[in-house]
């Protein structure tokens, strides 16, 4: 079910106002304004520590013209269970209208610091929306390699070095966790493709318990690209297979957006500087792993989609 | 009229935050502070509370749980001790930074390794400068008070912050104890539901957390320092509109034969009982000793315990938590601090007892008096910190 079929058809009015200080080209802004725009009513914002949390509200200025509260970096969604438990009982003992709920963190928030608060407000079912911005490392305090850091990326943390070429590691399956937790719906969404992106994101608030949204968000910064790019490099993340849209509903896989014909990952590799070193003769293994991982998860999703 | 019951120290706090119009508790079971949250959940699940119970996957999220419900406008409760106060360490700055009125039972628990359920007060202590107000109790009838005054001050939009109630894990939280019990209707008038001026509201968006460096964070932290000081205050006033319901008596101190004591011995917690019926047969046999207990940690009532304790000869204060590299224990140093403007200060030495639940026993304090006789003979002290019950 759509409930906007065109970007037209979007609420002109912005919950996110301009004038904040994230970088330019920053996908993290364009993923907030985005998903404010899909709300449905009065909402609440829970922010973890991170680039959007910082840069958004700089006392005595705020961006959010809805509440907003940030309480730290690994435990959106603890208050975001505390936000709603206290609602729920109040709209029963005071017949105080309970908001929705949106929280955002970062990757370093969602799957590294903010896994167990994640992990405990799943199960236990409060009635919110989370979404993970993923500008895959540790931006806020100047890129460092979280669990969400592709194989191969270079960040400070993890150089590409004479002896170890990046990250050698794969990043961790969010959605997977989400939906092992078994979540009604949870779903990965791009800045490129922003009526799928708001179309998810309400749906993520019509269910009535958790949500779990997985976005990509470029980092010009972070990543090595010039800021114009921002949307292209999204895009390319999707048309590479390297970042499948898909979305999970009670259990059911689909894949959102079709790939058939991927382009090569090199025309998205090669757009960022924090792959460099893996064209590189001597890393070349490294481009080959990428490659394997691509199909893997590709392979792995169709199956789980039905669709092999 | 209220009632007697024999409870023991956790069941006697749930049965307080029972009674207490609470909307939402966030808790993780820790020894010895588990009964609070198996009572509470029960309370929840027969309807005898009205209330959320969240049973959250760790301290670190009960307390931030407790912040997001503290900022709807909610009434919020929490309960933990030594490990669970150490990893919710980072939001108990947080919280009182926010201005969470939050009201927190801490069961005292000595802090691992090596891994102990009995009683030390290095959790209460750890939280010192966390900008909470810390309230102490000595007995099971204390921790009950405590509990329904700490929602009022917490509250007190002069306040505004966190406010925990201490009670000894064991020799508290699982004594039987004869306690009187407010009606239910009683307890109710005297906290009706919370009305929070400023909260999370989609009529009125307000900010709660944002960035401030060099420019504004100074401004924050001195107003917290304002609350901390009008905090003694409404400590004080709380303290009189509780006795009017319910009878008994409540200061930022205890004092006990200390108006002409040569001796007196500063302690916090269930200590005190037993100081108390030491003093007492010691003063038949002619010693001028006194004992002066500390009921509020934080702010620190430094006017109270400087009057009390100035024409004192020698002052041995108990400290149940050490503090290895530092001058004394927290609270000794607290006293040092209150008593040095004195233009005659009593000689002072520190006593580091009952570390992770060893008895603190009527022959250790009578040694405790002794050993200030001996210094206030000799005219000056020896040991300034003495570990007293170790082997
Ligand atoms: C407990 C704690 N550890 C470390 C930090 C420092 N810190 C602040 S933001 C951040 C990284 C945030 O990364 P991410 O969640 O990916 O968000 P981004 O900054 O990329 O938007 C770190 C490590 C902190 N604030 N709190």
């Amino acid at each position: 079910m759509s409930y906007f079929r065109r970007l037209a058809d979007l609420p002109k009015e912005e919950l996110l106002a301009p004038g904040h200080r994230l970088c330019a080209g920053c996908a993290a802004s364009i993923i907030a304004r985005l998903a404010l725009k899909a709300t449905r009513g009065p909402t609440i914002v829970v922010n973890a520590t991170g680039c959007l949390e910082v840069a958004t509200t700089i006392y005595p200025y705020t961006s959010w013209r809805v509440p907003w509260v940030h309480v730290a970096f690994e435990n959106a969604a603890a208050v975001a269970s505390g936000i709603e438990a206290a609602f729920r009982i109040m709209e029963k003992k005071y017949g105080v209208k309970k908001p929705d709920i949106i929280a955002f963190g970062g990757d370093g928030g969602t799957f590294d610091i903010g896994i167990q608060a994640l992990s405990g407000a799943l199960e236990r079912g409060h009635d919110f929306v989370y979404i993970c911005y993923d500008n895959e490392a540790y931006m806020n305090t100047g890129i460092q390699r979280s669990s969400a850091t592709p194989l191969g990326a270079w960040t400070t943390t993890s150089p590409a070095g004479r002896v170890i070429p990046g990250k050698l590691e794969r990043k961790k399956d969010l959605i997977g966790i989400a939906v092992a937790h078994g979540v009604e719906y949870a779903a990965t969404a791009s800045p490129a493709y922003p009526l799928d992106l708001v179309n998810k994101v309400r749906k993520a608030i019509e269910v009535d318990g958790p949500a779990v949204l997985h976005i990509i968000s470029p980092c010009p910064r972070g990543w090595r690209f010039d800021p114009s790019e921002t949307i292209e490099i999204a895009r390319l993340a999707v048309e590479t297979r390297f970042f499948p849209i898909y979305e999970v509903e009670k259990g059911e896989y689909k894949i959102n957006i079709k790939v058939p014909k991927p382009k090569p990952v090199e025309e998205y590799l090669k757009r960022q500087g924090r792959f460099k070193h893996i064209f590189l003769p001597e890393n070349k293994w490294v481009l080959e792993r990428i490659k394997q991982t691509i199909e893997e998860n590709w392979n792995r999703l169709l199956e789980l989609a039905g669709e092999k | 009229m209220g009632k007697v019951v024999g409870l023991m120290g956790d069941e006697a706090v749930a049965q307080a935050v029972r009674q207490s119009n609470v909307d939402v508790i966030a808790a993780y079971p820790i020894t010895p502070q588990t009964i609070i949250v198996e009572r509470l959940s029960e309370y929840v699940a027969n309807g005898e509370l009205d209330a959320a119970f969240v049973p959250v996957e760790s301290e670190h999220s009960a307390l931030s749980c407790c912040v997001g419900a503290s900022l709807t406008g909610a009434r919020v409760f929490t309960a933990s001790a030594a490990n669970g106060i150490a990893l919710m360490f980072e939001i108990t700055f947080i919280a009182s930074s926010m201005r969470c009125p939050i009201v927190m039972a801490i069961v005292n628990r000595a802090f691992s390794a090596p891994i102990n359920i009995h009683c030390s007060h290095d959790d209460t202590v750890a939280l010192r400068d966390a900008s909470w107000v810390h309230l102490i109790s000595e007995s099971v009838q204390e921790a009950y008070d405590n509990t329904v005054q700490a929602f009022k001050i917490a509250e007190d939009p002069r306040v505004l912050l966190p406010t925990s109630i201490s009670l000894d894990g064991f020799i508290l939280s699982h004594c039987l104890e004869r306690i009187e019990m407010l009606d239910d209707e009683v307890v109710s008038e005297f906290l009706p539901p919370r009305k929070a001026e400023y909260k999370l509201d989609p009529e009125k968006p307000i900010t709660f957390g944002p960035l401030a460096l060099y420019d504004y964070y100074f401004e924050f932290k001195r107003q917290q320092e304002e609350a901390m000081r009008n905090a003694l205050t409404v400590v004080k006033e709380v303290a009189k509109k509780y006795e009017e319901i319910s009878g008994r008596k409540y200061g930022t101190i205890k004092k006990f034969m200390t108006d002409d004591a040569d001796v007196v011995l500063v302690c916090m917690g269930s200590a005190a009982g037993t100081a108390r019926v030491v003093a007492k047969s010691l003063r038949k046999e002619g010693k001028k000793v006194g004992v002066l207990s500390v009921r509020l940690f934080r702010p620190f009532p430094t006017e109270d315990v400087r009057e009390t304790l100035e024409n004192a000869k020698a002052v041995a204060v108990i400290d149940r938590s050490s503090a290895p590299g530092c001058v004394g224990g927290p609270l000794f140093e607290d006293i040092c601090t209150a008593l040095y403007d004195l233009p005659e200060r009593p000689l002072t030495y520190n006593i580091i007892a009952g570390l992770g639940g060893r008895d603190i026993t009527p022959d250790q304090i009578k040694q405790m008096y002794n050993i200030g006789f001996k210094y206030i003979e000799k005219g000056k002290v020896e040991d300034k910190v003495l570990w007293i019950g170790v082997r």
